[in-house]
């Protein structure tokens, strides 16, 4: 009989969808925190329209960040706790497999909820209409990226004391480019100019992303055990 | 015969009773070398090097913060060799040295930020401004304190220092994509950009102090890693036998 590779990784993407359903009001908590600093920031800087629209692809997306940081903590913590992580690397299964398993579940569960509530947010901060097409292609491409990323600092930082803040601070300079060109398509097509050549940029990086970032949170996981 | 005795010391170098006495009789030597080069360096820049047309004696700064960016950047460049050899031969001595190269690197980050920012007040008018370059000099430092704070963050050090290197590879695949993103980002925003002195526009009585400042900055970090590298291996080691007989030794 041939080894049913895949099962256990499709059971455990099944297991965080549970998890996260189970405990829908937690899960949605980043989506509101990303809604408070989207409040908080025209209350900050005044509401004049005109600046609010210059401002708002670098908001939603620096908000988009915040939340996505938010459940990155508890990526891998738990199954380091209660050992689960150690049988990642005993069983036959590729941790590759599992790595791409659970980050699908922190996009789906974080990264999702942004783009689909994203237009609200745009609304609200007078944001052209005309660019909000773009705004969501760019979170599209752009938030699975952040998840990768954000998985590799999760990873790097998982058996280490303060976890949280040394996990932004590792963040934060990977995701530079990422917030460039996302917020540089959006602006350009607010101009009414061309975005392609950043969209194009932000996809080559989410891919290049996507090519390396698991390869490393995989390395770090195996270390983290040792 | 040449290459087998290059290639044994070379193994020997990754012990650490043997690394301590090297490092110990070859630091003083990059330390004097260093100091030599920076006194006739500054000696050049300050006294024989006439003042810039335009910018008057502050454009002298330049021989501070143009070598330490430089090196700043070089220093990255050694630390992820060391990373990638750390991390696919396990030699404890090079995790321990590319550890060493980050406070370095950040502090010559932070030089060269110092003195830019001290030369962009009496120019540009401002001590900060949105340019790329600064920007990605500025995102450099936060990506050498997040290896330091990783680092620092592990109780087991060969732990921390093999999971540190991983993020030196990350951000060595990264620091190119974030120098040309920020430079694309600020020349879409601003248009106009004001520009360094160019490495071609630049009068060639300049050039002399510029290389010693260079060469200088060089033994600096051989020097600085090479101190670095043994108290952090002696502080790692303190409880082992080679290390009380060499400080008894030494005393």
């Amino acid at each position: 009989m041939k080894p049913a590779h895949g099962r256990p990784i499709a059971a455990l993407f099944r297991r965080d969808m549970k998890l996260a359903f189970r405990r829908l009001g937690e899960s949605l908590l980043p989506l509101f925190f990303l809604f408070t600093v989207i409040v908080l920031i025209p209350l900050g800087v005044g509401p004049g329209p005109n600046l609010l629209a210059r401002m708002a692809p670098g908001m939603v997306w620096v908000a988009a960040l915040l939340a996505s940081l938010l459940a990155l903590e508890h990526l891998f913590r738990p199954d380091l706790e209660d050992g689960t992580l150690e049988q990642w690397f005993v069983g036959n299964d590729s941790v590759y497999g599992r790595v791409m398993a659970r980050l699908l579940s922190h996009w789906l569960i974080t990264g999702l909820p942004v783009i689909v509530f994203s237009p609200l947010a745009a609304e609200m901060l007078n944001l052209p209409d005309h660019a909000l097409g773009t705004l969501i292609l760019t979170l599209l491409i752009g938030t699975p990226a952040l998840s990768l990323l954000g998985g590799l600092a999760a990873a790097l930082t998982l058996s280490t004391r303060g976890a949280s803040v040394l996990l932004s601070i590792l963040i934060f300079p990977l995701v530079v480019p990422l917030v460039i060109f996302a917020t540089g398509a959006v602006s350009m097509t607010a101009d009414n100019l061309d975005p392609g050549a950043y969209i194009g940029l932000l996809g080559a990086f989410t891919i290049l992303a996507l090519t390396l970032a698991p390869l490393g949170i995989a390395a770090a996981l195996r270390m983290n055990l040792e | 015969m040449i290459w087998k005795k290059l290639k044994l010391w070379f193994h020997m170098l990754g012990s650490a009773p043997y690394f301590y006495g090297f490092s110990r009789r070859v630091a003083p030597w990059l330390w004097a070398g260093f100091a030599i080069t920076t006194l006739y360096g500054i000696y050049l820049a300050l006294y024989v090097v006439p003042p810039d047309y335009q910018q008057g004696d502050s454009a002298r700064i330049l021989y501070i913060h143009v070598p330490s960016a430089w090196q700043a950047m070089f220093i990255y460049g050694v630390m992820a060799i060391l990373a990638v050899i750390a991390l696919i031969w396990r030699i404890r001595l090079t995790e321990i040295m590319a550890m060493s190269c980050a406070p370095i690197g950040a502090a010559l980050t932070l030089v060269c930020l110092a003195t830019g920012s001290l030369w962009g007040k009496p120019m540009w008018g401002t001590w900060w401004e949105w340019d790329a370059r600064l920007t990605s000099m500025l995102i450099l430092l936060f990506i050498y304190i997040g290896i330091m704070g990783l680092y620092a963050a592990f109780d087991d050090k060969r732990k921390g220092a093999r999971i540190a290197c991983v993020l030196v590879l990350a951000g060595a695949v990264n620091i190119p994509i974030i120098h040309f993103s920020v430079e694309w980002w600020n020349t879409l925003h601003q248009g106009q950009t004001i520009r360094l002195i160019g490495e071609s526009s630049m009068d060639p009585s300049m050039l002399p102090p510029l290389l010693w400042m260079v060469v200088a900055t060089k033994l600096f970090f051989g020097a600085a890693l090479l101190d670095r590298a043994r108290n952090e291996l002696i502080d790692q080691d303190r409880n082992k036998k080679w290390v009380s007989e060499r400080i008894l030794e030494a005393a």
